[in-house]
């Protein structure tokens, strides 16, 4: 893996300023509609008033709960969604005011990979058919070069090219992520959203795409914005991470920092309910049990938004200014770290919520720590492994493993007949 | 293919076994489920699906395990089968015992089943807004399962819902029993089932992924709420789950399943910590984890998990395992001991004289 520095030296900084996309004062309001006239009774505010920049070949995190507009703000990053106000500007050129030429022309530099691995496949077309679509509609190749072309993007995600000729169905979960990433790399687009890619796969499946994504990103230069409910997933993957909640930006800094010292009481309560496999670690931790739930987004709370689930609030006896003053998103720490909240210094200098979280250089379960058990030296078991020595046997890479035989012709589900799960 | 053995018995021959069952049940060992050989097949177009195959384990009183796996591997079928749920046709339970507090479930009459589901065994589903019907209020719900259960009046009921949707943490209990499912948020209708789950006061919850569909935050609300309440009502817990952080907080002990065969069972410490099982290594290190050091490509486990038709006489794990040899493509290991009293696994690799022993 490579270091943020690294890819952004590649991805060219310095020729046109440091982000590729900013975002200022963006806001996505939904009407809520109601009646016989439909006629607008509120507005739910998915997106209020954030701003913030993706650097050229970072990859930025967006974690918060469902319906914290984390989806939404992805989408508006790429005009799939209007904005109602606020400004989106992609390499220095407002996405908001493009006129529709301008702006497909544009898009073949970003591209966006799905949730739903189901749902974002047309089910009658060919996989060849899918993935050449991007290069038609912006007349990149066609005939034998658009062939070849598509061959080597199945390659490249690690699919089998003679499987060009068949149907989504016909995959698994983890191949169909593969075809959606290998669609959405047709066009060489610098910015990918990842919206959720592997949230609906197995554990298992997950690393793959999980691997899958870093490598495509250090070998082309790609900027990522990585949306994801899983906060370990974000910490992998991102070089800097952005916490929402109830659309607003709630803090935004590199994961090391975050993860260490958060400095929203929301950010720590996320982290202290992430369960860890590891039940050592499980017995330490102490959760902040938000009471309640998120309340809604037609009507948030004033003043700062968290304050009524709260537990420093709570623990400061209620302060005032939480209840009427909205906090703006600002620098603490001098870390690269932003925070919205009027007391982050007292959060950063707490321990709630991460005192389990130790960064382990070893970890448990792994052959490894097994083998120390069985008092065995990794030279010795070396010796003993059939293929090659350990690190080969146990880090086996994209490049040398063919894709799974036999699966493309079962499906996920095949597998037990009836749905088990 | 096993013989099927035949579920259906006339009404005195239930009746007599049942009897003959609570008379042994004074002689009782300690635990209250006693799960022997298990196999549930589905019987579809290409073939017979060994979705459960061969499944044995115990869970004691007050006792919470886990059944962890990835989808497919046959943790639903089988708490569906446990309680006899399994969709018939396509799928048939071909062979094994149940034993519940004494009883064989297995040879119980449909009418007996139908008296213990909800009373002596609650259940936490994925989804509550598929589980709750909703037509009905959220207190006639929960009502319907201590009239049909407990012989309560329609007031004794109502007391006994207010009760326990205060335990279950919602607030305003009593003004919210007129209330439909869809005027509760997921957290809220989770907590409503898990209201319905304790109402008769079940000797065991089968929790089938209770909180997958849920925030994390909602997660721990709900993680807490089933671990502080079964301690408190002496609830065992089967927890299905395919999340080894929730399975790590919550079990005593855990079995990981793979390809419908429990390939390793252990305390909750050993399956962690000293796992023997490569599938279990494996699995550990896909996850990312918020203690990681950052930066490391993750391991993988290459490929899929077979297909359940025609399985051969192999182990189930060995296409996908960095240790295999020919022992593991030649014949399936058997649960054998490890170091610790009560861990066993399914690994040639592992096993005594195995080449990672």
């Amino acid at each position: 893996m490579t270091t943020a520095a690294e890819r952004e030296t590649r991805a060219g900084v310095g020729k046109e300023g440091r982000n590729l996309v900013e975002i200022e004062n963006l806001k996505v309001y939904f009407p809520i509609r109601a009646g016989i006239f439909k006629t607008v009774q509120g507005t739910v505010k998915a997106v209020d008033d954030i701003s913030f920049e993706v650097r050229r070949g970072e990859t930025l995190g967006l974690v918060g709960e469902s319906g914290c507009g984390k989806s939404t703000t992805g989408r508006a990053m790429i005009r799939l969604r209007e904005p109602t106000a606020g400004s989106v500007r992609f390499d220095g050129v407002d996405l908001t005011t493009l006129k529709s030429g301008p702006l497909r022309r544009l898009r073949r530099r970003m591209q966006i990979i799905f949730q739903d691995p189901y749902g974002s496949l047309d089910p009658r077309m060919t996989v060849g058919a899918i993935v050449s679509e991007p290069l038609d509609t912006h007349k990149l190749a066609k005939g034998e070069e658009k062939r070849a072309r598509v061959a080597e993007l199945l390659k490249m995600v690690g699919l089998d090219p003679s499987y060009v000729n068949r149907y989504p169905h016909e995959f698994s979960g983890g191949q169909r992520q593969r075809i959606g990433v290998a669609r959405a790399l047709a066009v060489e687009p610098e910015f990918i959203v990842c919206d959720e890619p592997i949230s609906a796969l197995d554990v298992s499946i997950q690393a793959q795409v999980l691997n899958l994504l870093t490598d495509l990103r250090d070998r082309l230069g790609l900027t990522y914005l990585f949306i994801a409910h899983d906060l370990s997933v974000v910490k992998h993957i991102s070089d800097r991470v952005a916490v929402m909640y109830l659309g607003k930006i709630v803090e935004i800094g590199p994961p090391d920092v975050i993860y260490a010292a958060p400095a929203h009481p929301y950010t720590r309560a996320l982290l202290s309910a992430v369960p860890v496999p590891d039940p050592t670690m499980e017995r330490k931790r102490r959760r902040v049990i938000l009471t309640g739930d998120v309340p809604s987004p037609a009507n948030p709370p004033a003043g700062c938004r968290f304050h009524t689930r709260c537990w420093l609030y709570e623990r400061l006896g209620k302060p005032e200014n939480c209840r009427t003053i909205d906090p703006p998103l600002r620098e603490v720490g001098g870390t690269d770290q932003k925070a919205a909240c009027h007391y982050a210094e007292d959060s950063i200098k707490s321990d709630v919520g991460v005192a389990h979280i130790e960064d382990a250089p070893v970890r448990h379960g792994t052959p490894e720590a097994a083998l120390r058990v069985a008092h065995k030296s990794a030279a010795e078991l070396m010796g003993e492994i059939p293929e090659g020595d350990i690190d080969q046997a146990l880090i086996p890479s994209i490049e040398e493993v063919p894709p799974a035989a036999g699966a493309g012709a079962s499906g996920d589900g095949g597998n037990t007949g009836a749905k088990p799960n | 293919m096993e013989e099927a053995v035949s579920l259906e018995l006339t009404p005195d021959e239930a009746a007599r076994i049942t009897r003959e069952q609570r008379e042994t049940k004074a002689a009782r060992s300690k635990n209250l489920l006693e799960v022997k050989g298990l196999s549930t097949h589905f019987f579809t177009p290409d073939g017979v699906v060994r979705a459960v195959d061969d499944v044995s384990f115990e869970l004691g009183y007050g006792e919470t395990l886990g059944l962890v796996g990835e989808s497919g591997c046959g943790k639903s079928v089988t708490a569906l089968s446990l309680t006899r749920l399994v969709p018939n046709p396509p799928g048939r339970i071909v062979g094994g015992s149940v034993v519940f507090d004494g009883v064989d479930l297995l040879k119980l009459s449909d009418d007996g089943m139908r008296k213990l589901r909800g009373k002596e065994i609650g259940f936490i589903f994925q989804d509550p807004l598929t589980s709750l019907n909703p037509t009905l209020t959220i207190g006639y719900q929960i009502a319907e399962a201590i009239r049909q259960h407990m012989g309560l009046s329609k007031k004794a009921s109502y007391d006994r819902v207010v009760e326990l949707l205060g335990k279950v943490g919602i607030p305003r209990a009593r003004d919210r029993l007129n209330d439909y499912p869809h005027q509760f948020s997921g957290g809220m209708r989770q907590r409503v089932m898990i209201a319905i789950a304790l109402s008769c006061d079940p000797k065991l919850i089968l929790a089938d992924e209770p909180t997958t569909a849920l925030d994390v935050t909602i997660q721990a609300q709900i993680l807490e709420l089933i671990s502080v309440l079964s301690d408190e009502f002496g609830t065992a817990v089967l927890l299905i789950t395919h999340d080894l952080g929730i399975a790590a907080g919550m079990c005593d002990r855990v079995n990981v399943m793979y390809a419908g065969r429990i390939v390793e069972t252990g305390s909750v410490d050993v399956i962690f910590e000293r796992p023997r099982m490569p599938y279990a290594w494996g699995l550990l290190d896909s996850l990312p984890r918020l203690d990681d050091v950052r930066g490391d490509r993750l391991r993988t486990i290459e490929g899929l998990p077979p297909l359940l038709i025609n399985v051969p006489d192999a182990c189930r794990f060995n296409p996908r395992c960095n240790f295999a040899r020919d022992a593991c493509r030649d014949h399936e290991p058997e649960l054998t001991q490890r170091e610790e009293p009560g861990h066993y696994a399914r690994c040639w690799a592992t096993d005594k004289g195995g080449w990672i022993a």
